[in-house]
Order: C-alpha cells, then structure tokens, then sequence
C-alpha cells in the first residue's frame, strides 16, 4: 500500500516539476499517435466510404475484413511490419525499423481499420435516399461525396477518438518495431512496462497518469466539438 | 391543349433482382403543366419519378428532355441541373435551414450575394423566412417539408418531380401546404410531376394524370377524364365512384356559391370567388330520383335527365344520366320497377347542395 501511495506522490512531482524526460515521452507519444491517426483518417474515411458507397460483388466479404480488422492484435501488426521492414526484409532499404517512424507505419496500420470501419457504418447509416437527394440539387459526384462526410461528421469523430486512443494505448507492435531506445523511440507505452520491469513503480505510476490524461483530453476535447454540433 | 412537350420517355425497362418493376413505352410531360402520377403503393411511381429525373438509369429505354436525348453521363448531369427533386422524406442536412437551401446554388458556383437572393427568395415564397437560422433537425413535419420544398424551388428548375409531397402530415399542415403549392405552381408557371395519393390533392394540383399499376402506365389523360371516365375497373376501383364535373364560380354569398357546369347551375356550399374555376365532386349515393317534379323535393339542386346507359349492380342498379352535365345514381331493384326506368327515359334527380364537395382546380 505504501508502495503505490508512494508511488503516486513521486508520479505528481514528477508531472509537476515538468520532467524533461517524461515531457520529451509524452510528446513523442502524442507525435507518433497523432500522425498515425491523420493518415489512418485519409486512408479510413476514403476507402470506408467508398465501399459504402458503391455496390460490388464480394461486398459483404469486404467489409466483414474491415471490420475484423477493427480488431488486429497490435502484436500481430507489429510482428509483419517488423518482417516488411527487416534489412533484408522487400522494405528493409528504408531502414526504418526502430525509429519513431517505423512506429507511425505500424500504428497507422492498426487505426486505418478501425476508422474505416466506423465510416463505412456512418456513411451507410445516412438515408438511403440522401445521395439522390444531394445530386439531385445539382452536385457532382464529388460534392455528393463531401456533403454527405460532412452529414456523417459526428460518427467520424468518433471513429478519430476511437482510432486515436487505440493507438496511443497500444504496445505490442510499438516496442517491436520502435525498440524503446531512450530519447528516440520511447513513448508512454513502452516506457510504462520498462520501469515496472525495473520496479520503479512511481515512474511507472506517473507515465500511466499521464497517458491516461492525454487520452481524456483528447478525448474530451472531440466530444466537445461532437456534441456542440450535435442538436437536442 | 396540346403544348409543347418538354421531357418524353421512350419505351423505358428498369428492373430489380429478375422482376420487371417499369415498363413505360410512352410518356410526355408538357411544358407549364402539372402531371400527377397515381396508384396504389408499389405501383412504380417513385421509381419512375428517379428515372425521370436521371437518378435511376433505366436498363433500357431513351429519355428525351427538349428533344434532345439524354444518353451519356453529360447529357444526364446536364439534365438534372434543370430538374429538381423533392422526396418523400425531408433529407434536410443537419445544418441550418438556410444553408440546407443554400446547398443546390453552391453546387452552382454562385456568387454569395445571387445565393442569399435565392435562398431569401424561396423563404418568402414558402412563408419560412423565420426558421432561416433554425436547425434543420428541430423542426415540425410541416415545417422541415417546407423546406425541402424551398431547396427544390431556389434553383429555379425548369421541371419539378415531387415525391408525395403530403404524406405523413395532419390535415391542416396538409391543406395549408397544399394551397400553397398550389399558388406557387400558379405563379410561377413551372412543369411539375408529382406522386400523388389522394384524389383531393390530384384534382388541386394537377391538369394531367397517369394511373400506374405493376410499374405500368393503365390509364392516362385529364384529370376530369380520368375520373370521370375510368377505362378499366382497376382505375375506377381506385379512383373511386364520384361524378366530378368541371365549373365555374358564378355567385358567391354567405357560403352560399352558384357554379355554372355545362350550362347549368349546381348550389353548393362553401367561399370561392367569382370566375375561380372548381371541381363539383358528388357521389352516386347521394344522388336522388323521382319519377316527376314534385313540390316537397327539399333539395337545392334539381334537374331533369335522361337515362343513358343501366348497369345492374346486384342488389341496385348504375344509372348513368345526362342532365345537361353526367350524372350518376344508384337505385335498389324495387324502385327501379316503381319507376319504370328503361334506357332513354326522361327521370327527375336532385341532390343537396351540401352534398356537393367544391374543389379549387389545380392553375
């Protein structure tokens, strides 16, 4: 019991002493997440509403992937992406394994599918009739296409807030292709599970805080922004 | 009456999953007048509102628009910055009401001041310039209709498609839009082709109508001639029994109105002005006999006729009359015998002047 109460008071020093170290994780960790989950975002709500979108055969086949695919086992993606990038590996002459953006690659793999999922259910909710409605009003194909991901705005937050968090909390493919290298690839994850490996609990403690407050605010602020917009 | 057609259909074939669901060999919307399309639910009429309207791509079949025919993805697109649709539900976007009408000029490239015109324009036209900054998605049934109706209108389209434009209000919403609608198609002038449901809401609005069944055109014409001369028993089943006679407002007073029809004078109740042109609609039952003109006949509405034409009918017999307008009674079998109708004889009917449902016709 002393060992956590303990451990919480150094985790608030070090949060409000400004820890450079702990800073320079938490923004790296914040650095690497977002920008997995701004290219999950362009590759998701594309290819999500594009399949909605137009009929074809083995449709149902597809989107039973991506929805399976909402559930890739970060270690899984972790372990091809290492492969793919290994210096022998068909992209090893990248090398990029064990730098932030090998880390990037990995994550963005691991949201695309669950933001492509969430739009493709957004954009299949909408009534069926509102794309004939739109380019009735004299859209092309491209304005319809615009109009209704603006119409589908609030499930499409929830798929960055479900992206977003998916991968900031992830592990298992970070640690494998970023490596967890002190001041260069070690974000909040990996840094967690390595101080309670060392059994410095309060650090640990502290980095936990910490993730769990940069999810909550992120989180936060998008659902402000998704429920000012949305009327009661 | 024959103007000019403005979009002609050409033998058009959609199906769905192996059943035919339109088959259309000809069809043609006339410039400045409103078509109404009836039948029953599943009859085909949304579906060939889409098709019209180049939403839906029939498997086969040429659609004309002015003559031209509109065969490539150019042609098609083309035609539908002049058609504009109005469907069945709202689809208002979850934005404000202004910019929900705003949505058809931005696809123009219109500049923001010809857009605030347009959209202030159609406000006032469908009586809505009060809701411009509401949510589009806290409005009434009523209201979020308007609307739709307002987004329809302010691009000036040369041809309108509505898609049961009344359903799923209450009645007074109903009849106030409808009248409206009414003075707008008036106003402006503009080819309309609207999926229609009830028999009140044709005769208002529209001059022509096609009758569907099984996505199958089984009658068309005028409205008077549709529902006065039903050529299958599937129409006259389902436009029902009534006599409608075409006429005009001859005198007007404290509800008390003289309509000339053919000639001849029918009272009825109700408030229209002088010179309006109106639908006399009367049902069969409410149609009276007698052998002679006889003094206790209470009713306002009298007149001698001749039997033209006796349909028995089970337990009464079809008369179908000639009073100067057609007229058309039922009479059981006993007074019939009583009265010793035969085809050609002159008879006396009446019927009340409450029993007249005065219509405003449709432009």
């Amino acid at each position: 019991m002393d060992l956590i109460v303990q451990g919480i008071i150094k985790a608030f020093e070090l949060i409000i002493s400004f820890d450079p170290e702990v800073m320079g994780i938490t923004w790296l960790s914040l650095k690497i997440s977002g920008t997995a989950t701004f290219i999950s975002l362009f590759i998701g709500v594309s290819i999500g509403t594009a399949v909605a979108l137009n009929n074809f055969y083995g449709k149902r086949l597809v989107i039973s992937l991506i929805n399976t695919g909402m559930g890739l086992p970060p270690v899984v993606v972790g372990l091809f992406v290492t492969m793919l990038i290994w210096r022998s590996g068909p992209f090893g002459f990248l090398e990029i394994l064990y730098t932030p953006y090998a880390m990037i690659v990995a994550q963005a793999i691991i949201a695309t599918p669950i933001v492509m999922g969430i739009s493709l259910a957004a954009i299949q909710n909408l009534p069926p009739n509102l794309r004939l409605q739109i380019l009735s009003l004299g859209a092309s194909r491209l304005q319809m296409v615009w109009v209704l991901i603006k119409e589908a705005r609030l499930p499409l937050l929830a798929a960055v807030m479900a992206g977003f968090g998916g991968v900031i909390s992830e592990i298992g493919a970070s640690i494998m292709v970023g490596g967890n290298i002190k001041g260069y690839s070690r974000v909040l994850t990996t840094a967690t599970v390595m101080e309670t490996g060392k059994g410095n609990f309060d650090i640990a403690i502290a980095l936990g805080i910490i993730l769990l407050l940069v999810a909550f605010t992120i989180n936060a602020l998008l659902t402000q922004i998704q429920q000012r917009q949305h009327p009661r | 009456m024959k103007s000019e057609s403005l979009m002609k259909i050409e033998n058009i074939v959609l199906r769905r999953g192996g059943t035919t669901v339109l088959d259309i060999p000809e069809l043609h919307v006339q410039q400045g007048r409103v078509l109404a399309l009836i039948g029953p639910n599943g009859a085909g009429k949304s579906t060939l509102l889409l098709t019209m309207a180049g939403l839906l791509k029939p498997d086969r079949g040429k659609i004309y628009y002015q003559g031209n025919p509109v065969d490539s993805r150019a042609s098609r697109s083309d035609m539908r910055r002049k058609i504009s649709v109005v469907f069945q539900e709202p689809l208002l976007l979850s934005t404000s009401v202004y910019k929900n009408i705003a949505l058809g000029l931005k696809f123009r490239h219109l500049t923001g001041s010809e857009i605030d015109k347009g959209v202030n324009e159609s406000l006032e036209y469908f009586g809505i310039t009060s809701l411009a900054k509401r949510s589009a998605k806290t409005l009434s049934g009523g209201e979020a209709k308007r609307v739709s109706l307002a987004r329809a209108f302010a691009l000036k389209p040369e041809l309108i498609m509505m898609d049961e434009a009344f359903s799923s209000l209450d009645p007074p919403t109903r009849e106030g839009l409808m009248e409206d609608l009414r003075h707008i198609l008036e106003e402006t002038k503009i080819t309309a082709v609207m999926a229609l449901h009830d028999r009140e809401e044709t005769l208002r609005l529209a001059q022509d109508v096609i009758v569907m069944h099984q996505g199958k055109i089984v009658q068309s014409g005028t409205t008077a001639d549709i529902y006065n001369h039903p050529d299958s028993e599937f129409v006259a089943n389902f436009v029902g029994t009534e006599i409608i006679l075409e006429g005009t407002v001859k005198r007007c007073s404290e509800g008390n109105v003289i309509i000339t029809v053919q000639g001849k004078e029918i009272e009825a109740i109700g408030n229209f002005s002088i010179g309006q042109r109106v639908y006399c609609c009367l049902r069969p039952e409410n149609v009276f006999l007698s052998s002679r003109r006889q003094d206790k006949i209470s009713a306002r509405n009298v007149f001698e006729a001749k039997v033209v034409k006796i349909i028995r009918q089970g337990f009464f017999n079809k008369l179908y009359l000639d009073c100067g307008f057609p007229l058309v009674a039922y009479i059981t079998i006993p007074s019939y015998e009583d009265l010793g109708i035969t085809e050609g004889i002159s008879v006396i009917t009446s019927f009340k002047a409450t029993s007249v449902h005065v219509i405003p016709q449709g432009k």
